[in-house]
């Protein structure tokens, strides 16, 4: 599974509590959109870490790290020193 | 300033120049949001909306929002800001409730507002925000575009239409029969609650204040209003979702005030706060829900150049105490002293007033208690009572508190079973009630558990009837139809749930 898979399949179920998947695109902003709410950052954070093995600075907690699918795979690549 | 809209217009006559909000990476003067305001109320009027009529303002933390509030107003109409998460059902109860006669949202909700005009009988047109707000209104003429309002519109202010005995907004707040209702606030009311509480924060123009709550919440809402009333400079931000951005932004705004809640305070005092300069901040303040005395003292240790303010309030009357800063070190965990030009008393079940150290429900005197609730008589005098004098009404707040022998005031807890989640007021019967509309759910309770970020979270008791559901089904449907800080946090799908000797379901036997 790719990261935006994991990332994807993560959302459906712990945010959006779907049964068919996450119906939006990986540019979809998630504070737009509503997918993720204002305290639900610290559970991406957590997700981020315990799945992937990468430690978030507090300083990289911003919406062009975590904000939509594309973003935050990228970033947690970047973290994980593979190419993006 | 009789009028709410005083405090941007006197502002905007003083110091039309001035820097009024930083918001969405614009930086607006007072001449600015002066102008905006006139030509969106302009519009407002051109398109039906009368004095008194109710305008429900249905967009984040947002330039737009900041500017309808005062458009609303100067109208002569009645500003209805509500939770930017509010699901479709809820909205057409809150517009239908309020009668509204407009909807101002942002683009992406175009089709909930076309939804909601064919719900509400009152609703004449909407107000869309954002990119794509000119085709969408293009495809309709009840729709209209706040960008091309701006462009098209003259910035001439409208006729004051309003005395300050007629409704600035309704606030609507959750109560315990599962239906919000909508706190009705004279432009009177708001006028004292402002300028009482810039009062006892010693705001002065200077201040160049930091808000991360909702204008929906009214604690975020008179960030804006005293901002604009003192003279000072807003920074409006969306959420504290991430808080390195509104540090980084405190810093380079030099900021010197920091409303929060528990929630807020939670998360800061889990983070590194070397890398950034806070040296501007002069104030800090918390309602909504009691600090932990260990995160009040790790704020003062953290922030010894900081003054830190505890208080106490509740959406009926806006605030009711604030702890001078001097007591935070012997009474840290008192609610303080009644604002100033307010008091209060302490009662027993029958109404009789109660001395220094005996527990009893709160109640609240002078001009900030508001007018009641919208078209809920019933509901309005089971807490806006009679008061001393004739004719006049005081607030019982239903919360439970005790008065030290100095006047101090001190919180017990809530007579009935609000939750407060995130500092927001969560009504267990609203998640009831959207609990039952699930086919099979057969009975449902929801509680509060502590939480150490959250407060308290929120939790789901269900039992099932002829259906296989999961967790994940329910909290789907919860979603769907409530606000996100009243989305559980827990569900538990149970074979029965505890009752009382008659039947009731019995929530204190549940954890």
């Amino acid at each position: 599974m790719t990261i935006e898979e994991q990332i994807r399949r993560y959302l459906a179920e712990n945010f959006l509590f779907s049964d068919n998947g996450f119906q939006f695109d990986d540019e979809a902003s998630f504070l737009e959109e509503g997918i993720v709410d204002s305290t639900g950052v610290l559970e991406l954070i957590l997700f981020a870490e315990e799945t992937f093995g990468i430690q978030v600075e507090d300083d990289e907690v911003v919406p062009e790290n975590f904000d939509s699918v594309r973003s935050l795979a990228d970033y947690i690549r970047r973290k994980m020193g593979q190419p993006a | 300033m009789l009028l709410v809209q005083d405090f941007l217009q006197e502002s905007a006559q003083r110091t039309p120049d001035k820097v009024a909000l930083i918001c969405d990476g614009q930086r607006l003067t007072y001449a600015q949001v002066d102008a905006m305001a006139d030509r969106l109320a302009n519009a407002l009027r051109d398109h039906g909306v009368q004095r008194g009529d109710r305008v429900v303002i249905f967009l984040p933390n947002s330039v737009e929002a900041a500017v309808s509030i005062f458009a609303v107003l100067k109208a002569g109409a009645v500003f209805v800001v509500i939770n930017a998460t509010t699901k479709p059902q809820k909205l057409a109860y809150i517009l239908n409730n309020s009668r509204a006669t407009a909807l101002i949202t942002w683009d992406r909700r175009a089709d909930v507002a076309a939804q909601m005009k064919a719900q509400v009988p009152s609703l004449k047109f909407a107000v869309l925000t954002g990119k794509k707000a000119g085709e969408r209104a293009a495809l309709r003429e009840d729709f209209l575009a706040f960008d091309e309002i701006q462009a098209h519109y003259p910035a001439t202010r409208p006729p004051r239409l309003c005395i300050d005995q007629d409704l600035a907004c309704l606030i609507y707040t959750s109560g315990s029969t599962g239906e919000p209702k909508g706190v009705m606030s004279a432009h009177s009311n708001v006028v004292a609650a402002a300028s009482s509480i810039i009062q006892y924060l010693q705001n002065v123009p200077e201040d160049i204040i930091i808000n991360v709550l909702p204008l929906s919440f009214d604690y975020g809402l008179y960030q804006l209003l005293m901002a604009f009333k003192f003279g000072g400079t807003l920074v409006l931000e969306r959420s504290f979702a991430y808080p390195a951005q509104i540090l980084r932004r405190m810093e380079e705004e030099r900021v010197t005030g920091f409303p929060g809640v528990p929630t807020i305070f939670a998360i800061l005092l889990q983070m590194d706060l070397s890398p950034y300069d806070l040296s501007s901040l002069r104030y800090m303040t918390n309602t909504a829900a009691a600090l932990p005395p260990s995160h009040i003292q790790q704020l003062r240790e953290k922030f010894p150049w900081v003054t830190l303010y505890s208080m106490y309030g509740l959406t009926e009357c806006k605030r009711v105490s604030y702890l001078p800063p001097e007591e935070l070190d012997r009474r840290p965990a008192s609610v303080g002293i009644p604002i100033p030009n307010s008091e209060v008393w302490i009662v027993d079940e029958e109404g009789n007033r109660l001395g220094p150290r005996q527990i009893g429900e709160l109640v609240v005197r002078g001009a900030h208690v508001m007018r009641g609730y919208w078209e809920a008589p019933e509901a309005t005098a089971e807490r806006y009572r009679p008061g001393p004098l004739p004719g006049e009404r005081v607030l019982y707040t239903g919360d439970l508190f005790w008065m030290d022998e100095d006047g101090f005031l001190y919180f017990v807890g809530r007579k009935d079973d609000i939750i407060k989640s995130r500092g927001e007021k969560v009504a267990p019967k609203e998640i009831e009630n959207v609990l039952y509309e699930i086919p099979g759910v057969v009975e449902a309770a929801v509680i509060g558990v502590p939480d150490p970020i959250l407060g308290e979270a929120i939790k789901a008791f269900v039992v099932l009837d002829g259906v296989t559901l999961t967790e994940r089904d329910i909290l789907r449907h919860c979603r769907a139809r409530l606000e996100d800080f009243m989305v559980p946090q827990y569900v538990e799908i149970r074979d029965s749930l505890p009752k009382t000797a008659s039947g009731k379901i019995k929530k204190t036997a549940l954890r």
